[in-house]
């Protein structure tokens, strides 16, 4: 393997590995608005109710 | 670039909850205390024989454990909101785009309009006892108008071609056309000026909010060295 092909075979390493850090940090704020803001059980929905109105959320 | 992600999303996310708890017991939390004597039947609307219910709030005290649990929460949410924004914004990274404080800003009003803004005018953020149709159906149109108008922005701002925009447009415009669930009758105590204020306060907040996450993820973006 050429030095040429070995940078392209790093880059392209590189940015899967970006990709999936992408990826995970869109799933975390995913998870975290649908179990703070959406769940409706109750303890949570008790807890975070004037949060969830204050931003609109659909609450009740 | 891990380190990075997570360093701007928890230190944007938490300082703006934190202000947004602040911005939430000044301006939203009287009016939503106030709602919930029309909801609990403490006040009446068009009480006193039809000659209408005193506008002027009470001062309802604090609340320390609804009020902490406020707090924890709005830094939760925000911290949400953070970790979505931070992926847009590294994912534009990646694509070679400068990302600034001031870049930020514009990123925080994007995630304004596409988690804020777009869902409140099918789904004005509502008071305590408001009408409403099934919640399960209210907030899959909230997820749907959310995706849909992040894509659109998305195109808007990236796209590079005329059909690109033509579908950006589309993809804003659909969920209005499809339009929010909507409760068959209106039953809310509460008088439509105090819903309408309290609606009014919560977009305003949230856009104040989002410039701060914005501005404060393409600080701590820059800030951070990429690892």
């Amino acid at each position: 393997m050429n030095t040429q092909a070995k940078v392209a075979v790093q880059t392209q390493t590189k940015t899967s590995t970006n990709m999936m850090v992408i990826a995970f940090a869109a799933f975390v704020g995913l998870g975290m608005i649908t179990i703070a803001g959406h769940l409706q059980a109750a303890a949570l929905h008790d807890a975070a109710h004037d949060v969830r109105h204050a931003t609109g959320f659909p609450c009740h | 670039m891990l380190t990075r992600v997570i360093t701007t999303a928890l230190f944007a996310g938490f300082i703006t909850g934190i202000i947004a708890a602040i911005l939430q017991f000044a301006l939203i939390q009287p009016l939503l205390l106030h709602a919930e004597l029309f909801e609990n039947g403490t006040l009446t609307h068009f009480g006193d024989a039809g000659a209408g219910t005193t506008g002027h709030m009470v001062w309802l005290g604090l609340d320390p454990q609804r009020d902490l649990l406020s707090i924890l929460f709005s830094a939760i949410i925000y911290t949400g909101y953070s970790f979505l924004l931070v992926a847009g914004i590294s994912l534009a990274a990646e694509q070679g785009h400068h990302i600034s404080p001031r870049s930020g800003l514009i990123w925080g009003f994007a995630g304004f309009i596409a988690l804020h803004l777009a869902p409140a005018m099918g789904l004005p953020p509502e008071l305590p006892g408001a009408g409403a149709a099934d919640v399960a159906a209210r907030q899959v149109w909230w997820f749907g108008t959310v995706a849909a108008t992040a894509l659109g922005l998305w195109l808007i701002a990236f796209g590079k071609s005329p059909i690109t925009w033509a579908i950006a447009v589309l993809a804003l415009a659909i969920p209005h056309i499809i339009g929010a669930p909507h409760p068959d009758l209106f039953t809310g105590p509460v008088p439509p000026e105090l819903a309408a204020h309290f609606s009014a306060r919560a977009i305003g907040v949230g856009l104040v909010c989002w410039s701060i996450l914005g501005l404060l993820a393409g600080y701590f973006w820059s800030k951070e060295a990429d690892s």
